[in-house]
């Protein structure tokens, strides 16, 4: 019963932490937060952690790839850590093997703060075609390592959650990320020939 | 309208029915997001006062989403009985409160009432109930349903057993199944949440659990919780389902947001009549839980304890087989602590038996919220003895694949054991058969998941 209990201990110190800096410069990110401004304030108020301000909106339209095929934006969500062990590696392959298909692939964004939708309002305000937003998952007993890639296609704030798609379980236990990647890749390429995401593709 | 109290002291007014209804709830941090809240517990109190006042009637005539805009609305008001409506009509909230408290009424007199409600008077009374109350006018009430095997019965309690996996790998799937049957869980629905939402991964593992409960002739169901045209197009594809799963919220635009509407569920319904293989008659199973609605800002301005009972009364179209709230699961803006996650609990196995379903419960937490396993055990217990039909359970009380905490195989034992209880009847004969169970306890081979090794069969 007590290393049940030490394991709970450790997801909860997880949802506590933050991703480091270092790892945001190392891989490249553009960081952004959203209209959050605290731990407390992002569990309490999932709105604000949808939205961005209308001067992160001027400055990513200033300093990204406008238009693009597929945006890719990383949340730290409810594990930084999931963010740190899988992140590094998976977004490289994604960039590359997105280019390798075609795409044009935007600036990539780290977004602090951010919930799984703030990709419709940044994906909007680009003008991308698609969204792969990378979040980290609340932790469990078993590992605080797994992230989410949500995907949507041409993201609207209005777009139910229904028509958006879901790989979960990233983590060296679950889908491990170089496997990961490959679905990614696979899915935007569906996404785009069916020209929908969730329930409306096939 | 304008409705008014003054239990305070101090006079309070509300400007509608749906305002009294929300200032009315316990403190939930979810109603607070919303900005629909009590502002003070002084005004929390004086809504439940004014509320109480109010006739079912009134009730009935100020549905919280209007019936032209809102499938959900529609579903619930048309499905009245109006013989049945006209005899309570003019009874007020408080009186509706007395009537189900009072220890003379049984559950053959809340059966007679029962046609005649809709959701708002259902969640209405919740809000004047104290936690003992809603134990006891619960426990009154006895709703069975009837699959493979009868869930609901007097003296029985039931649990899904969930061998979720982060992989969907099968043998691992396998062995967790071998875990929770050898502790005596599964009688309510052997039932996995796949990583994967396609038709190739749901048959899958619909076939899995399928030729497991062949291969050991075991008296319960399985079901695969993908999206409901995933499930049916696996079955479609040859998968054998005993029951439907799906989500449901309680208004229309909360329904968008899961991709169904009441013409997807009418479909999937017929649908499950002809090709489950279940005997029936009951094969839907539906989930539920307070916050959802606002998490796909979809909730109208109604508050979440409403909304949850409208999901009750949609579910009530289908004559499911299982309903559960996934009370704890969705995150602290909803509902922040144990506290709360406890109200939640106890206020929608109440609205669940009152509507008429046969209501279980998904007693669990996330590890962003504050609460901990001493919580949900704590809920367990409430709950059962307030008449839940069943629980879920995972091994070890942890659900390495949807990431929270629920209560675990082992649980089942414990709850049976504090309330002199038993599985389902078809199942304890079973358990009895396979030497698990003997004069209604477990046996030492209990928790022995080698039992279920295909070589021995």
């Amino acid at each position: 019963m007590l290393s049940f209990r030490a394991d709970h201990a450790r997801a909860r110190d997880a949802v506590l932490t933050k991703v480091s800096e270092e790892m945001i410069e190392e891989t490249g990110l553009t960081s952004i937060q959203s209209r959050v401004t605290d731990q407390d304030e992002y569990l309490a108020r999932p709105d604000l952690g949808r939205q961005i301000s209308d001067e992160t909106e001027a400055r990513i339209r200033d300093e990204c790839t406008l238009n693009p095929d597929v945006q890719i934006l990383v949340c730290d969500g409810l594990s930084s850590t999931a963010v740190e062990k899988n992140v590094p590696n998976l977004l490289a392959m994604l960039v590359d093997g997105l280019e390798e298909r075609g795409f044009e692939v935007g600036t990539p964004l780290f977004v602090k703060f951010g919930r799984v939708d703030v990709m419709d309002e940044i994906g909007k305000t680009l003008g991308a075609t698609s969204v792969v937003n990378l979040i980290g998952e609340r932790p469990g007993l078993h590992t605080a390592e797994s992230l989410s890639a949500y995907l949507v296609y041409e993201p609207h704030p209005d777009k139910p959650t229904a028509k958006k798609s879901v790989i979960s379980n990233i983590h060296v236990d679950g889908l491990p990320a170089v496997e990961a990647g490959a679905q990614i890749i696979d899915l935007v390429e569906r996404m785009h020939d069916q020209r929908g995401s969730g329930i409306d593709l096939d | 309208m304008s409705i008014t109290s003054r239990i305070t002291g101090s006079k309070h007014t509300f400007d509608s029915v749906r305002e009294v209804l929300a200032k009315a709830n316990e403190e939930k941090s979810g109603d607070q997001l919303a900005g629909i809240a009590a502002d003070s517990e002084a005004e929390r109190i004086a809504a439940k006062d004014a509320l109480g006042s109010l006739s079912l009637e009134t009730l009935r005539e100020s549905p919280v989403v209007p019936y032209e805009d809102d499938e959900v609305t529609r579903v619930i008001q048309d499905g009245v009985d109006e013989a049945a409506y006209d005899r309570l009509k003019d009874w007020t909230v408080s009186e509706l409160r007395e009537f189900l408290v009072d220890e003379q009424t049984r559950e053959p007199e809340i059966a007679r009432i029962r046609p005649g409600l809709t959701s708002e008077m259902v969640a209405a009374v919740a809000k004047l109930m104290s936690n003992m109350d809603l134990i006891q006018a619960a426990s009154k009430m006895q709703v069975t349903a009837r699959c493979n095997n009868t869930i609901g019965a007097e003296g029985t309690l039931s649990f899904r057993l969930q061998p979720n996996d982060p992989s969907d790998d099968v043998e691992n799937i396998r062995h967790s199944i071998r875990e929770g049957l050898s502790y005596g869980v599964g009688d309510a629905v052997i039932g996995i949440n796949p990583v994967e939402d396609n038709a190739e991964r749901t048959k899958r593992l619909l076939d899995v659990t399928k030729e497991f409960i062949e291969t050991w002739d075991v008296p319960t169901q399985n079901c695969v919780l993908s999206h409901l045209t995933t499930q049916m197009e696996a079955v479609r594809q040859g998968g054998s389902a005993d029951l439907l799963f799906q989500s449901l919220a309680g208004t229309e635009a909360g329904n968008e947001g899961f991709g169904i509407d009441v013409d997807l569920l009418d479909e999937a319904y017929e649908f499950g009549k002809e090709h489950c293989t279940a005997s029936g008659p009951n094969i839907m199973y539906f989930e539920t839980g307070q916050g959802s609605e606002l998490s796909s800002d979809a909730h109208a301005g109604v508050d979440q304890v409403t909304l949850e009972a409208r999901c009750y009364g949609l579910a009530k179209r289908y004559d499911p087989f299982l309903v559960n709230t996934v009370v704890g699961f969705i995150g602290p803006e909803y509902l922040y602590d144990g506290r709360q996650v406890i109200r939640a609990g106890l206020e929608d196995v109440f609205m669940g038996k009152l509507t008429g379903i046969p209501m279980g419960i998904d007693a669990c937490y996330t590890n962003h919220i504050q609460a901990d396993q001493n919580d949900i055990e704590n809920l367990a217990v409430l709950l059962t003895a307030a008449g839940s039909n069943y629980f879920i359970t995972v091994p070890m009380g942890d659900d390495t694949m949807l990431n929270y905490q629920s209560n675990s195989y082992h649980d089942a034992s414990a709850l049976w054991d504090i309330f002199d209880m038993g599985p389902a009847p078809e199942f304890e004969t079973w358990l009895e058969s396979m030497e698990l169970m003997e004069d209604g306890r477990l046996t030492a081979h209990a928790g022995d998941p080698t039992r279920f090794l295909e070589g021995d069969r």
